[in-house]
């Protein structure tokens, strides 16, 4: 392993190489190299975040036709910056009578919720933070504790928006849960049954590691077996993210900002840092887990595959920003709808059609070989497929079947003030 | 085993660490000139009136009942998916069997008029 291919382990071998020669205790290496690797992942976690900031308000401002920010350093590069030291150089304000303890502890906790999510992410062949076996079900976890956050940020601050702001925050969040965990259940059975093929060091099917190896070539992508499930999950994580389309936890016009909206200075960056951080973390996991990962030509050197995965991601994260400029928010009732009524029953259908399909054809053919998995791939792509298709007639059907809205007969009524009465004195035609 | 969750033990540390930190140093190196006006609750500029912790609305309540129900039974299939490959198609059936009755929740819930944001 050379140096330049995979700088990482180098260095963590030649770090465990000198504590050890030093004759320090083992378990104390495996700490101390541990928490390197801890430090490593959410450095880049929480620097990248700078990056995102400004790469996201110049790709909004470019598709609404402005330029976005272009003073401080070249490009606008150093903008965010300049907000990071504007920002700490605030008057940190809490407002009368509002929960201190809990206040404090929101901020916190964003950003806790989603810098936990990195330490299962796979960055390249070997580069990821712990490979638990336990993966998605960690992620999905973790990620809760960013409704959390959000739900006592709102109720503490004693404040009537945010208060409404954390009650959506219940309705949405919990909401959109339910879709994005049972589409993250087809992944994890399609890796499940890849577990006994020898040679793709498949272990877990819930593991993320696994889940990438899983997807070994361009015919076993996730996003060909499972689209309807990728899809799924990339909706409802937007709706997790509460971004635009599904910003009602805080939007500006209805409830000015929701649920951070006493936040001040260093506090508000850090709730400002986390959503972005978690726009990110959510193009990372689409990438990861339908998307293949790091894989891609030359990804048994390291720093190929790493950027691999940046690429990937960063395509996936321009969808998100596209999304995010394109589409008007919508209301609650409807947002509730589309959750309940068609994302949880479409993502229930497709369970049971993956389930069943990969089953039976796992039983006939041998998934092993090229031909198998090109066979497994091909059935489970064309189960999709009729089921889109049912599900756009379905739709179709009820949508016709759906009173049209009559055009307005008579014109409303408009508050104007009283007409001059001039009919009385008008000389007669 | 254990030794992999000691990545995510430190983490939490610094995890916890990495928000803590920068606002400690923000409260230290900020300005504090509190004054009544500025703690204030915000409300559009006007004093707000009477309590902000009142009842609200029961729909909110329900969606998250409804949810609890949907979130306790995908852990039990989360097993299942793992598993898949050591299944027989008996046993795939069963888990089938199971979705279907957490489908009936969805269909009563739905005819309820549970579902309907009123």
């Amino acid at each position: 392993m050379g140096f330049f291919s995979d700088p990482i382990s180098f260095l963590a071998d030649w770090l465990t190489a000198l504590m050890t020669n030093a004759g320090w205790p083992e378990g104390l290496i495996n700490v101390i190299i541990t928490f390197l690797g801890v430090f490593v992942v959410a450095n880049f976690g929480m620097l990248f975040v700078i990056f995102l900031i400004w790469l996201e308000r110049k790709l909004a401002a470019r598709m609404q036709d402005r330029l976005g920010p272009n003073r401080v350093g070249p490009y606008g590069l150093m903008q965010t910056i300049a907000d990071i030291v504007k920002l700490f150089t605030k008057e940190d304000t809490t407002p009368e009578g509002a929960d201190k303890v809990v206040f404090n502890l929101a901020p916190i906790m964003a950003v806790l919720s989603v810098l936990l999510i990195w330490a299962v992410i796979p960055f390249a062949e070997g580069w990821i933070g712990t490979d638990l076996n336990v993966g998605v079900l960690y992620i999905v976890a973790v990620g809760s504790i960013g409704i959390v956050a959000t739900l006592i940020a709102g109720w503490s601050s004693n404040n009537k928006f945010a208060l409404l702001g954390a009650f959506r925050t219940v309705a949405q969040l919990v909401s959109y849960e339910v879709p994005m965990v049972l589409s993250l259940l087809i992944p994890v059975l399609l890796a499940g049954n890849m577990t006994n093929i020898p040679g793709l060091g498949v272990e877990s099917g819930m593991g993320l590691g696994s889940i990438v190896r899983a997807q070994h070539n361009w015919y076993s992508i996730f996003f060909l077996m499972a689209p309807l499930a990728a899809l799924i999950f990339f909706i409802s994580s937007i709706a997790e993210v509460g971004r635009t389309p599904f910003d009602l936890l805080e939007a500006e016009s209805e409830i000015v900002a929701g649920f951070h909206i006493e936040y001040s200075g260093a506090k508000f960056a850090m709730i400002f840092a986390a959503e972005f951080l978690h726009a990110f973390t959510i193009s990372v996991l689409t990438m990861t887990i339908f998307f293949g990962g790091w894989q891609g030509p030359g990804d048994s050197i390291p720093l190929v595959g790493w950027a691999w995965f940046m690429v990937k991601s960063l395509i996936v994260y321009f969808l998100v920003a596209w999304v995010r400029t394109t589409l008007p928010r919508i209301r609650i009732d409807h947002m509730l709808n589309y959750n309940w009524k068609f994302l949880t029953p479409l993502a229930l259908v497709l369970l049971i059609s993956t389930a069943l399909v990969d089953r039976i054809v796992v039983d006939a053919v041998d998934i092993s070989m090229t031909q198998g998995q090109i066979v497994r791939t091909l059935s489970h792509l064309a189960a999709n497929l009729l089921i889109a298709w049912a599900t756009i007639a379905i739709l179709r059907r009820r949508q016709a079947a759906r009173p049209t809205r009559q055009p307005v007969a008579s014109p409303r009524p408009v508050a104007r003030p009283p007409e001059p009465e001039t009919t009385a004195d008008a000389p007669a035609a | 085993m254990l030794d992999s969750w000691l990545f995510v033990g430190i983490l939490i540390f610094v995890a916890i660490g990495f928000p803590a930190v920068p606002i400690l140093v923000a409260y230290f190196i900020g300005p504090k000139r509190p004054n009544p006006i500025k703690k204030e609750t915000y409300e559009c500029g006007i004093e707000t009136v009477g309590e902000t912790w009142v009842q609200f609305k029961v729909q909110y309540y329900i969606y998250a009942l409804v949810f609890l129900i949907f979130d306790v039974e995908t852990v039990f299939l989360f097993p299942w998916a793992v598993a898949f490959d050591q299944l027989p198609l008996f046993a795939v059936v069963e888990g089938i069997i199971f979705i279907i009755i957490l489908v009936g929740g969805l269909v009563y819930a739905w005819n309820r008029g549970i579902l309907e944001w009123k």
